[in-house]
């Protein structure tokens, strides 16, 4: 009886945060864990991608724990070993999904589609379907916000480096700045998949605090006078140009940059079951259930991801901060253009559309419009702030493929 | 694993710099393009408008509409609801302390 009951004991998961060496870390990753969900349900950080990252930690971390005398980890729900050997070229099982398939648990056959680069662009095909390209069209110059507030990703990229990252881990850190989650995920799973958890906290949790992180640097950088700048109505946007859109700039960008091809491919498809006007079933499931679930299983597969021997490093500091910076130069990028802009147009533009540039789509236009009125109470800056947010999200595209392109 | 590379100051700030201006060239060049096929459209539509200002008209012509006293205009809405599009007007003409009558909407859509 006593011999069954400290057999119990010595084999929980609660004997394990002792003997098994990395158990000190889970714990402190579970707390994390806590914490996130803390983040995710009370202050709503980004609930639907927070929630699920959260729930991914904690059970990749609670399950960890319980490692065999042999350190095989047969009840894991995530094996960072299986992984480790998938990447590595020296071992029998380099890139081999079979093996994934036999030995990994339920969440190493969910990262499955992170790591094939799938998630991400399920996701790109369920955000185009819910974006109006209209403001971008019907005012083109909106694109030159949308690349000037690409800028935190190569100055972050340039300051990754600086500090001791490779040129993969330093390209994977700077496209924090360019405020879209699921690129930053793709570039990460592509360069340097090692660094994909902190990435992608870091990435929602910035693109969550948009609406704290922007407004001080807006105003620091605009007087008065410009914010409180009226922008003249957008023309109409006809059904055939709304149309021609997704494709023109498929051939167009992809062309140009064969590395974007996913995630505008994926982004413009979206759209095109969006205007068509004849895939309204197809467009409503991109919109709704295919997003939801894609949600769900990148959530729970990037979160699972932040084991702790990997997770707990300076590193993820560094990834912090450096994507902090990245954010915040974005926005100085976008502005500072938009300042240029409202010289050269005599007034007529508000360089606060500019900070909409950063992708975060709608939150980052969101956040234009409320300065703005802030500044003149009888301005309306959404529609003209949707135009360079939407342009941000291709803008952030094409530095994704090229940063994949050159060090891929 | 794949190669990782590990840059100079100089090849890193080259990168960084070439990145920067790739997306710029990128998105610059697609402004063109998108310039371009609006200007092809706003031509195609000014054109059978310009066509029928000059035929001839074989009755009086007909007096341009004229809105209602006490009208918005024609209101356009796109995937809003008539009630909330009352709504949102009657806020806008309250925030701006002017009459609804002395307000124009062309069009309501809901941001999603």
């Amino acid at each position: 009886m006593l011999e069954s009951l400290g057999k119990l004991v010595t084999e929980s998961g609660f004997a394990g945060f002792f003997s098994n060496p990395d158990g000190w870390r889970n714990l402190v990753m579970i707390a994390i864990a806590c914490v996130l969900l803390y983040l995710g349900i009370k202050k709503q950080y980004e609930p639907l991608l927070m929630v699920g990252i959260a729930v991914g930690c904690l059970l990749a971390n609670v399950s960890s724990v319980f490692m065999t005398a042999d350190g095989s980890l047969p009840d894991a729900l995530y094996h960072q070993s299986l992984w480790d050997a998938f990447l590595d070229n020296t071992s029998p099982y380099y890139h081999s999904y079979g093996h994934i398939m036999a030995h990994g648990g339920l969440i190493d056959i969910l990262y499955i589609g992170v790591k094939a680069g799938i998630y991400p662009c399920l996701i790109f095909i369920g955000i185009g379907a819910m974006t109006d390209f209209g403001p971008l069209i019907s005012n083109p110059k909106s694109l030159l916000l949308g690349a000037a507030a690409q800028f935190g990703v190569f100055f972050a990229f340039f300051g990754a480096n600086l500090l001791g990252f490779d040129a993969q881990q330093s390209a994977s850190i700077g496209i924090i700045g360019g405020a879209d989650g699921p690129t930053a995920i793709l570039t990460t799973t592509k360069l340097a998949p090692e660094l994909l958890g902190p990435i992608a906290v870091a990435a929602y949790s910035y693109m969550a605090l948009i609406p704290m992180i922007q407004p001080p640097i807006m105003r620091a950088l605009t007087t008065e006078k410009e914010r409180s700048v009226k922008m003249t109505q957008l023309r109409e946007v006809g059904k055939t140009e709304k149309i021609l859109f997704p494709i023109v700039v498929t051939i167009f960008i992809v062309l140009l940059l064969p590395s974007t091809a996913p995630l505008i491919g994926c982004l413009m498809f979206g759209n095109l079951l969006k205007e068509t006007g004849v895939t309204e079933r197809l467009s409503d499931v991109a919109q709704n259930a295919l997003m939801n679930i894609v949600t769900l299983f990148l959530g729970i597969s990037v979160g699972a991801t932040m084991v702790g021997s990997r997770f707990l490093t300076l590193d993820t500091i560094k990834i912090v901060v450096l994507g902090l910076i990245a954010f915040a130069f974005s926005t100085i990028g976008g502005l500072l253009v938009g300042k240029l802009m409202y010289k050269l147009s005599g007034g007529k533009i508000n360089p606060l559309i500019g900070s909409a540039g950063v992708s975060a789509v709608p939150m980052a236009a969101r956040v234009s419009q409320r300065e703005g009125q802030k500044a003149n109470p009888s301005n309306f800056l959404l529609m003209h702030a949707m135009g360079p947010n939407v342009a941000g999200v291709i803008g952030s595209a094409i530095a994704a493929g090229f940063l994949i392109s050159m060090f891929g | 694993m794949t190669s990782r590379l590990i840059l100079g100051i100089g090849d890193n700030l080259l990168d960084a710099i070439l990145g920067y201006a790739v997306v710029f060239i990128g998105l610059t060049l697609l402004m063109t393009v998108i310039v371009l096929v609006g200007k092809a459209f706003t031509t195609k539509k000014a054109a059978p408008a310009a066509e029928q200002a000059a035929a001839p008209a074989a009755a009086a012509p007909a007096a341009p509409k004229k809105l209602a006293p006490g009208s918005a205009g024609d209101v356009k809405l796109y995937d809003t609801d008539p009630r909330d599009a009352a709504m949102i007007m009657a806020i806008v003409a309250n925030k701006l302390d002017k009459p609804l009558n002395e307000l124009r909407f062309r069009s309501i859509k809901e941001v999603k």
